[in-house]
């Protein structure tokens, strides 16, 4: 009984020394990332929403150390998932205290990563649990699965090009889980919509999606803390 | 036919009762103006309560919304507005005794009709042209110009900005058709009264009991539903939704649905020309005594 019992100890610790092991790997990750200081980028939202009509346009992204992040869409009006754009991998690698573990290996998008379960030491962070598709030959994350306590749980695929060396992302999908949306018709004096709300039942079980495509970044030309405000 | 055209438009605008609409719109859009500079941010944040996890950037309380919510509240209180001169054109006349003697001209019985429902026309369309001026220019030269995000009942849709204005174009073109289809059944009740009391309470009536027949989801009444004019009033707001792509992209320009604005279009200028052509032949056959 007391062999069993060691057994099981030395398993659990061989285990948690592998977990301890990602730590290096998703430090090595930030100082790729802490490169970048601010950046300034212009790209194309498409927004995936089921109860949503919104057009492709034009967006600017801005992004400063520590955590500063802003969308603006070129003299329109952006409607977008709350918090969830904001999180950007800065903040989930930039935890300062956390705990990596492994969770094994897969492939996405045709490359090799290994998966890594983030946990913030901090109790009061926002952050719950982020998982991280880390490709480690290339330093980069390929796709991430955050969990936030004010936002819910959203997923995040990144597609990278020319600013690949900064770990910036050329594509960046975030899905997530929407809710129906049901204004009353007193509200809206719409009393004859049925075809309408047929079509919008159809697309119900749809998860939300939005899609940055980004065609240039400036990188480390300081940006405005205005902007933020 | 211009000359009598002339004799009635002179009549309507000589009249301060008729100013009365134009004052009337302006007050109360400028109320609407009034309430939303100051505490627009309360509503703004009243329908987006509605989208949990969603948050809106830009100028969302900007010209082309405010003046989406000024005539979703204004066009149901328009066809009143409409319905003072329209039931009053022939009845009027005969309250104060002057419709025998406009008999007495050198033009036919229809010709005057037709005269006076042209007057009435042209009266419907200064009275939208000017709330046009109102709910539209004014507004965006007080709230500024944006894309436009719209709450309906079971989704939203954001409209670019240079999308916008030729849709209001077409919202109150439409509008001007309905508001011609209400002045056609004013129009044609004061072909029967001597006071216009009764023509505008009648064609009110008329406009409040098929509204609520055409808003009541009853299948007894879905069949008619068609073929009210009520029905298709408010399909102006048709000009607000666009298609979607295959993935779920609006397409700007487009209409979501442009064969309802094309079926309402048919049936309100349809019951137009049929009232009117009802109106010509009974008073062709009238024996006026008044």
């Amino acid at each position: 009984m007391n062999k069993l019992l060691l057994l099981f100890l030395l398993l659990g610790s061989s285990t948690f020394a592998d977990a301890q092991d990602m730590a290096p790997l998703v430090n090595k990750l930030k100082a790729k990332l802490d490169q970048v200081n601010d950046y300034q980028a212009t790209g194309v939202l498409k927004t995936d929403i089921a109860f949503i009509k919104a057009p492709v346009s034009r967006v600017k992204v801005f992004f400063k150390k520590p955590n500063h992040f802003r969308l603006v869409k070129d003299g329109g009006i952006s409607i977008l998932p709350k918090g969830g754009l904001s999180v950007t991998l800065n903040n989930v690698i930039d935890l300062g205290n956390f705990v990596a573990l492994a969770a094994g290996d897969a492939t996405v998008d045709g490359f090799a990563v290994k998966i890594v379960k983030v946990l913030p030491g901090d109790d009061a962070n926002d952050l719950v649990l982020a998982t991280l598709y880390i490709d480690e030959k290339n330093l980069l994350v390929r796709k991430a699965n955050i969990t936030t306590r004010e936002n819910g749980t959203y997923d995040i695929s990144l597609a990278y090009g020319k600013f690949s060396s900064y770990g910036l992302a050329d594509k960046v999908v975030f899905s997530f889980n929407t809710k129906n949306y049901k204004l009353p018709k007193g509200v809206t004096l719409e009393f004859d919509d049925e075809a309408k709300t047929t079509d919008a039942e159809k697309l119900k079980n749809k998860k939300g999606k939005v899609e940055i495509t980004y065609d240039n970044y400036t990188i480390n030309k300081g940006v405005d803390d205005n902007i933020f405000k | 036919m211009w000359k009598l055209l002339q004799i009635e438009l002179y009549k309507i605008f000589k009249r301060p009762r008729t100013y009365i609409a134009f004052g009337t719109i302006a007050s109360l859009i400028m109320i609407v103006q009034f309430g939303l500079k100051l505490d627009g941010k309360e509503y703004v944040d009243f329908m987006l309560s509605t989208v949990p996890g969603f948050e809106l950037g830009g100028n969302v309380l900007n010209g082309y919304l405010v003046c989406y919510i000024t005539l979703m509240m204004l066009l149901i209180n328009v066809p009143l507005l409409v319905t003072i001169i329209s039931a009053d054109m022939i009845s009027g006349e005969a309250n104060i005794g002057t419709l025998r003697f406009l008999l007495a001209k050198p033009y036919s019985r229809a010709q005057l009709i037709i005269a006076k429902f042209l007057a009435t026309v042209i009266y419907t369309f200064l009275l939208l042209v000017w709330l046009a001026l109102f709910a539209l220019l004014l507004n965006m030269l007080l709230f500024g110009v944006s894309d436009m995000v719209i709450f309906k009942s079971s989704y939203i849709v954001v409209i670019k900005s240079n999308d916008v204005f030729w849709r209001y174009l077409g919202a109150f073109g439409f509008a001007f058709i309905a508001m011609t289809t209400v002045a056609a059944v004013g129009f044609l009740l004061s072909i029967f009264a001597e006071n216009s009391i009764g023509p505008i309470v009648g064609t009110m009536s008329i406009i409040v009991f098929f509204t609520v027949i055409s808003t009541l989801n009853i299948p007894l009444y879905s069949a008619i539903k068609p073929y009210l004019f009520v029905t298709h009033m408010n399909n102006w707001k048709e000009f607000f939704d666009e298609k979607v792509d295959l993935n779920n992209s609006a397409i700007s320009g487009t209409i979501q649905n442009p064969q309802r604005i094309i079926n309402s279009v048919l049936v309100l200028l349809g019951h137009t020309v049929g009232l009117l052509a009802v109106a010509v032949f009974i008073f062709k056959r009238k024996d006026v005594l008044s």
